[in-house]
């Protein structure tokens, strides 16, 4: 075999629009190019001399499928840029918010586009007619997370309840209380949904040294607060995040590769990464079924993160019935704050990994400068690593079948591409 | 006559309105068994070509390439609908069409000229002949679930072109102008999102775009009344509905204001 190419012109079933370009000679890889090619969107442009209260709204926008995670990152910054310190009673309101993200993203990624590549379909459609009751039940998860979002955000997409400082206003008692029925269900449901997805036929491999990166905290499983953990032990305070990450811009691509400046290399974000990190500090329920599958205590196959994401929804319907059974909200909406010139940094869990926000602001609340780092983009890079070498174990006559395994392959990091096509403090080029 | 064909095509956008059909949880695999849903990247990896009878185009045209995509998706479709803010008025990244594109794409990408991309963000409509527009950021998924079933059954969609505020009423929320003093956009937006925002305390801020015969003048002459100064006014037209021709031209005419004051 000479040289030749496989390209996938479309990645289907992620969000936004990329393809995927392979050259080999003979059986040796020569390039991987994840090419994303949506167009940029310039939000970090768009967002200088605004209001900082328009951030949220905005931001929302860069994703509809997780702007609780925008909404999120950037009303911490903001408040760390104000010097303001919101109520434990808005923190938990928050974290139930993101509960409800992560089941609806992970719902919807698990079932309706991860799952059909593990039983042959081309869609979650396609396998509800062998498969109606995994697909049923998957539809409902992802409902009950929509509605969480939509009680507490005011919307499913792009919810409008949120804002610096708190929440414009706090549910009632009775909003709160009407969910619980069902996220009681959803817990059983959810913990049947991972069992299912456990017992798929995992692809026998693991990517070679990769180093998972994640939020950690010492009394909670990471979601909106904490410092970084690495899976080489190191620990690094989200104020220093700039320090120890880098963004280069490549030919290929309109999103960034990140890489560690530290090792030079590329690093993992998302479910596997902060199940890696955390597995102790899962909810209960999460914990016993982890072990119950017998999932690695450090799970390197990239194929397996749909078990992480089954794991991380049982984890958020068990924190957000917590939640919703717990005392009467009290206490004010949100905190207010004056306007002071300042800079602001906040790392959030995103349902596809670790998500950071830095502002500037002036003395009139006017948004300066903003920088924005989305997990997809930081796990660009890792991506194209890890399928230099799943290609060696896939590689056949059959290049529609290599496509289609490299693509699964894609998948399974659940690449939002919509999410990564902007950044900022582009320091190396690299042709 | 086999069941009629279903493409969902994405420009520049956030995927929040075509996600609006998978959101459709209760009707989605009911909507799956009436229509064939042949081209749909976000969903399925079966990809077929048109011709579609139906095709719902999410996003804003902003770079060359896109610009000659929709002309090829037109050619195939039989009814194109455009789906959201994005695709019906420019979105969110036409707040880059008043200002230096270049010098956007310079503060953004360290090496601009990698990257192809058009001066303005542009809504469907300027491009090609659009058959049904439906509004909002995100988009209403009953809206686009009464919308497909309308199609299905040979009517005109109908969507209501009255202003956020009959929502209001209906609902029970009282004023949050009146009662509070708080500026809301309410009067001179189209409803569709059943005026959520002021349920929750805050102005509405105008994700579904100008109603029809806004009378915006009148507006901005009360929010001024009440303190604001011309750019605050001119600024809040200025988000996910910029260049929809009425907001776009009651904001230019604030900011031209603005600059006589100055």
């Amino acid at each position: 075999m000479g040289n030749r190419t496989i390209k996938v012109e479309t990645l289907t079933r992620v969000e936004g629009e990329g393809g995927l370009y392979i050259r080999l000679n003979g059986e040796a890889v020569d390039e991987v190019r994840l090419e994303i090619y949506e167009p940029p969107r310039l939000f970090e442009a768009l967002l200088r001399g605004r209001p900082l209260e328009d951030v949220p709204d905005i931001t929302a926008r860069i994703c509809g499928i997780c702007p609780v995670a925008y909404q999120m990152s950037s009303v911490h910054a903001l408040e760390a840029a104000l010097e303001v310190t919101v109520s434990p009673e808005i923190r938990r309101l928050r974290r139930l918010l993101y509960c409800g993200e992560w089941i609806e993203s992970h719902g919807l990624h698990m079932h309706l586009l991860h799952a059909p590549d593990f039983l042959g379909f081309d869609s979650g459609l396609e396998m509800a007619k062998q498969f109606p009751e995994e697909v049923n039940r998957g539809l409902r998860l992802k409902k009950h997370g929509n509605q969480l979002v939509d009680m507490l955000g005011g919307r499913a997409i792009h919810p409008i309840n949120v804002c610096v400082g708190g929440f414009y206003r706090l549910p009632t008692r009775k909003e709160v209380q009407k969910l619980i029925p069902d996220f009681e269900w959803g817990l059983n449901a959810a913990i049947e949904t991972t069992r299912w997805v456990a017992s798929f036929d995992f692809p026998d491999f693991e990517s070679p040294d990769c180093e998972y990166i994640s939020l950690s905290h010492p009394d909670e499983y990471p979601m909106n607060a904490g410092v970084m953990k690495t899976s080489s032990g190191d620990t690094i305070d989200v104020a220093n995040y700039e320090a120890e990450f880098e963004e280069l811009q490549v030919p290929h691509s309109t999103a960034l590769h990140a890489i560690r400046k530290s090792t030079g290399r590329p690093y993992l974000l998302g479910p596997l990464a902060r199940i890696n990190l955390n597995r102790d500090r899962l909810s209960p329920s999460a914990q016993k079924l982890a072990d119950e599958i017998k999932l690695e205590p450090v799970c390197c196959n990239p194929h397996k993160a749909i078990i992480a994401r089954g794991l991380e929804i049982i984890h958020a319907y068990e924190e957000a019935l917590m939640i919703l059974r717990d005392q009467p909200l009290k206490g004010k909406s949100r905190e207010s704050y004056e306007y002071q010139a300042g800079k602001g940094m906040s790392a959030t869990e995103a349902p596809r990994g670790t998500l950071f926000h830095r502002y500037i602001v002036d003395k009139d609340g006017k948004i300066v400068e903003a920088s924005i780092v989305p997990p997809t983009s930081q796990n660009q890079a890792q991506i194209e690593a890890d399928l230099k070498q799943w290609i060696s174990h896939v590689i056949s006559k059959d290049e529609r079948e290599t496509a289609r395994k490299c693509e699964n392959l894609v998948r399974a990091y659940d690449p939002c591409i919509s999410c990564s096509t902007h950044f900022l403090n582009v320091k190396i080029e690299r042709t | 006559m086999g069941k009629p064909k279903l493409g969902v095509f994405k420009f520049a956008s956030c995927d929040g309105c075509q996600l609006s059909l998978l959101d459709a949880e209760d009707q989605l695999l009911a909507v799956a068994e009436v229509i064939d849903i042949v081209h749909f990247p976000e969903a399925s990896s079966r990809l077929e070509s048109g011709p579609y009878d139906i095709a719902l185009i999410e996003g804003s045209i902003t770079t060359p390439h896109d610009a000659e995509r929709i002309q090829q998706i037109r050619r195939d479709s039989k009814f194109l609908m455009t789906i959201g803010a994005c695709a019906t008025a420019g979105g969110i990244q036409a707040l880059r069409n008043g200002a230096d594109t270049t010098e956007f794409m310079q503060a953004v990408y360290a090496t601009p000229e990698y990257i192809q991309v058009l001066d303005q963000s542009t809504a469907i409509a300027e491009h090609v002949k659009v058959d049904f527009e439906l509004r909002g950021c995100p988009i209403n998924q009953y809206q686009l679930i009464e919308v497909i079933q309308s199609l299905l059954a040979g009517r005109t969609p109908r969507t209501p072109k009255h202003s956020v505020c009959l929502d209001c009423k209906r609902r029970g929320t009282v004023c949050v102008t009146v009662a509070q003093g708080i500026a809301c956009l309410g009067p001179v937006t189209q409803s569709g999102c059943d005026a959520i925002c002021p349920s929750y305390h805050r102005g509405c801020y105008g994700c579904y775009g100008p109603a029809a015969q806004p009378n915006l003048v009148s507006l901005s002459t009360q929010t001024l009344k009440a303190g604001d100064s011309p750019a605050e006014a001119a600024h809040r037209l200025q988000n996910f509905n910029v260049s929809a021709p009425a907001f776009h031209q009651e904001s230019q005419r604030l900011t031209d204001q603005a600059r006589e004051q100055n």
